[in-house]
């Protein structure tokens, strides 16, 4: 029976003694760990990994800030112990501290709805849904009609919404829905939807079902019905030990299993890679271009290796048009490295789908730092692709945090390898995601607007920019609740909120919620600001002010607290409550109030900061932005 | 794969699943002889042991096995049963 690699994973050198000394160890840091768990491990050694992760970091013992604690419970039909430890180290992998809750199997309805239950008290922040298909089905009749059959399907996708629907009367936070593994066997064969009352195309049935109504309702599924299209049955699943021990998910698949719900709750969290850095030489095509030349590198019909790399090219390409940053990184002559782009007739990519193009003699890992900072996201954001095993190992170790897949040699599989690891697993799509890659290009073009002007003032009023606003809304709500789950450095409080909380504000007639947006005269940035703001008896107390770093340095701060103070005027308030909690990438705003003009009220041993600023004497900040009210979003 | 070879790779992945590094096993073995041997445990090691070696146990072997010498034994007639393929 195969099994299910995480194969992206470098493998743990002499894993078995590796793991033995840790294990032997009497103490070891939450980083060896992290690197362990960002190795290739099979089941047993995962457990392992999860039993030293218990042993030394329990609860109470971990007061390292900048990781994240998650609180997952898991409501599951069947047998679900053996998951956990898969579901703990992907947390790990990803720097998080994954904490988990079974519910006794099948009690899940009671768990939801006893005002003093157990998972009540866990105070969970993840709820995983995960019901086995004879749960569900119950006794089928494959005689079934069609319309009874269609039906049937429909009732149980009902049944599962409607414990969506009570989660979500107690439990704000993210609801994860795996699909219905389709165990099954058929007893038609391919034309089984002709007898649609066999379980195989019930279950079918009810995973399509389950599509529309998750996003009705705001839950994210776990798709294990496609890793099963993808990997076979029997990578996921053992007949055998389904009868055995009522494990649904064979012991083999629970890393890949994990690994795959735990890349929801950190897209969640806003920890999904924004930006994937590309070599080129023999990962955009074949051949060296310095020694091959434009005639001579392999790219595109008439060869198939030249056919693989255009394929990964097109991967790329519909990356960034879902919204994913693409940037270049070369040990190259940047001449060299540039003109395939500008004059070969197989490139996919052109000059304008890069957002930082680097090509020199330098190290990759400063290069690497150097994107991270023109594009101005956090250097934990990138993934980087090159077909050298040696660059792949030096950016390793000088930057952990930097998502590097160890690339097949086959370059027919460089996409697959990038899909499956998950770097951008993805939650939600806006329109902003459709922009991003036209306004990296605009940015470009600011850029050199920027430099034929002498002093940033005549800069700033030549981009005739203008501030549109609104409250926030149906149309904006997407996007706002993907900009609060992942705006990480220009975020006063870094407080996160399901959509269903920002809803709930959003009703709130005497909170002051803004979305902002950026026009100038090179396109619009889209909304790019977030601010909400709540009564404190005569007050009113900034909860959550967030920016996209993309707009810094442009007096959009300055313009956008203009705009706080009239709105909170127009509602009465007498002064403005600022708030500043530290984590490790919000730095940048440390100083956020003080440069507004807001007095310090109060400071924590952690950090944080409170800021009190009286409305009475506040005069305007003097800017180049235009502020408008916008009826809608646009 | 001779059996004192299966036995010792057996070894190693028993003690690896009970997380007991130092765990020495005879062929007469059994799993009430090993503390932390219970059926949970059970599982994980017959599906280590199916990824290891390349073989399928089915649910009737799993059931008739009485101890380690067993489990070799069974795995030594599936893997000479795979090479002659």
């Amino acid at each position: 029976m195969r099994t299910v690699d995480m194969y992206w994973l470098p493998r743990l050198s002499a894993e078995r003694d590796e793991l033995r000394q840790l294990a032997r160890a009497e103490a070891v840091t939450w980083n060896e760990l992290v690197k362990v768990a960002n190795t290739q491990l099979d089941f047993v050694q995962i457990n392992r990994v999860d039993k030293l992760l218990q042993k030394h970091f329990a609860a109470e013992q971990l007061d390292d800030k900048s990781v994240k604690t998650l609180r997952v419970a898991i409501l599951s039909s069947s047998t679900a112990d053996h998951l956990v430890p898969g579901l703990r180290v992907a947390g790990l992998r990803r720097n998080f501290r994954v904490q988990t809750f079974l519910g006794d199997y099948g009690q899940y309805i009671q768990e939801l709805q006893a005002p003093e239950s157990a998972l009540f008290h866990f105070k969970p922040n993840v709820l995983l849904f995960s019901f086995h298909a004879q749960h569900l089905l119950g006794a089928n009749d494959p005689a079934l009609s069609f319309d009874d059959a269609s039906a049937q399907s429909e009732a149980i996708a009902d049944k599962i919404s409607q414990v969506w629907r009570l989660a979500r009367q107690r439990f704000s936070g993210q609801i994860i829905q795996q699909t219905i593994l389709p165990v099954y066997t058929r007893l038609m064969g391919s034309n089984e939807h002709r007898l649609p009352g066999s379980a195989a195309a019930i279950v079918d049935g009810v995973n399509a079902r389950l599509r529309p109504l998750a996003i009705a309702e705001g839950v994210d599924l776990l798709s294990i019905d496609n890793m099963v299209a993808r990997d076979g049955l029997f990578a996921w699943h053992d007949p055998g030990l389904w009868h055995r021990a009522k494990q649904e998910i064979s012991p083999a698949a629970t890393p890949a299993y994990g690994d795959f719900a735990v890349r929801l709750m950190a897209a969640q969290q806003g920890r999904s890679a924004k930006c994937l850095v590309l070599d080129l030489d023999n990962t955009l095509w074949g051949g060296v271009i310095g020694d091959d030349g434009l005639e001579g590198i392999r790219l595109g019909q008439g060869s198939a290796i030249g056919e693989a790399f255009v394929s990964f090219q097109q991967y790329a390409r519909d990356l960034s048009r879902r919204g994913i940053i693409l940037a270049v990184c070369s040990k190259n002559d940047t001449a060299n490295a540039q003109s395939p782009f500008d004059s070969h007739p197989d490139m996919v990519l052109k000059q304008t789908d890069i957002a930082c193009f680097i090509a020199n003699w330098e190290d990759k890992p400063s290069n690497i730092r150097r994107i991270a900072e023109h594009l101005n996201i956090g250097i934990d954001s990138l993934v980087f692709v090159d077909d050298n095993p040696f660059e792949r190992n030096v950016v390793r170790r000088e930057l952990p945090m930097v998502a590097v897949p160890e690339l097949p040699e086959e370059p027919a599989l460089y996409a697959q390898c990038v899909a499956d690891a998950g770097y951008f697993e993805g939650l939600q799509v806006t329109s902003d995601d459709f922009e991003r890659g036209g306004q990296y290009r605009a940015n470009a073009a600011r850029e050199s607007l920027r430099a034929s002007h002498t002093d940033l003032a005549s800069y700033l009023k030549s981009l005739n920019m203008e501030l549109r606003w609104a409250p926030f809304d149906k149309i904006g709500q997407q996007r706002i609740v993907q900009l609060i789950n992942k705006t990480n450095q220009f975020n006063l409080t870094t407080r996160r909120y399901t959509e269903k909380e920002v809803v709930t504000t959003m009703e709130n007639p005497k909170a002051l919620t803004l979305q902002l947006r950026l026009i100038d005269q090179f396109g619009d940035n889209g909304i790019i600001g977030i601010v909400i703001a709540l009564p404190d008896s005569s007050d009113l107390r900034i909860d959550t002010w967030l920016m996209s770093c993309r707009v810094l340095g442009r007096q959009v701060e300055e313009a956008t607290m203009n705009l706080v103070v009239a709105e909170a005027q127009r509602l009465g308030a007498e002064k403005l409550i600022g708030e500043f909690l530290p984590t490790k990438k919000n730095g940048m705003v440390r100083e956020h109030y003080k440069k507004l003009g807001f007095a310090c009220a109060a400071a924590s041993e952690d950090g944080a900061t409170r800021w009190l600023l009286p409305l009475e004497n506040f005069k305007p900040f003097d800017t180049f932005i235009s502020i408008i009210r916008s009826s809608t979003r646009g | 794969m001779d059996k004192s070879a299966i036995l010792a790779e057996v070894t190693e992945i028993i003690s690896d699943v009970l997380d007991q590094p130092d765990l020495i096993l005879g062929l007469d073995t059994t799993a009430e002889d090993v503390e932390g041997w219970d059926s949970f445990n059970h599982i994980n090691i017959v599906v280590a042991c199916e990824g290891k070696f390349g073989v399928k146990i089915n649910t009737a072997e799993i059931e008739e096995l009485r101890n380690v010498g067993e489990l070799v034994e069974l795995i030594e007639k599936k893997t000479l049963a795979r090479a002659a393929r």
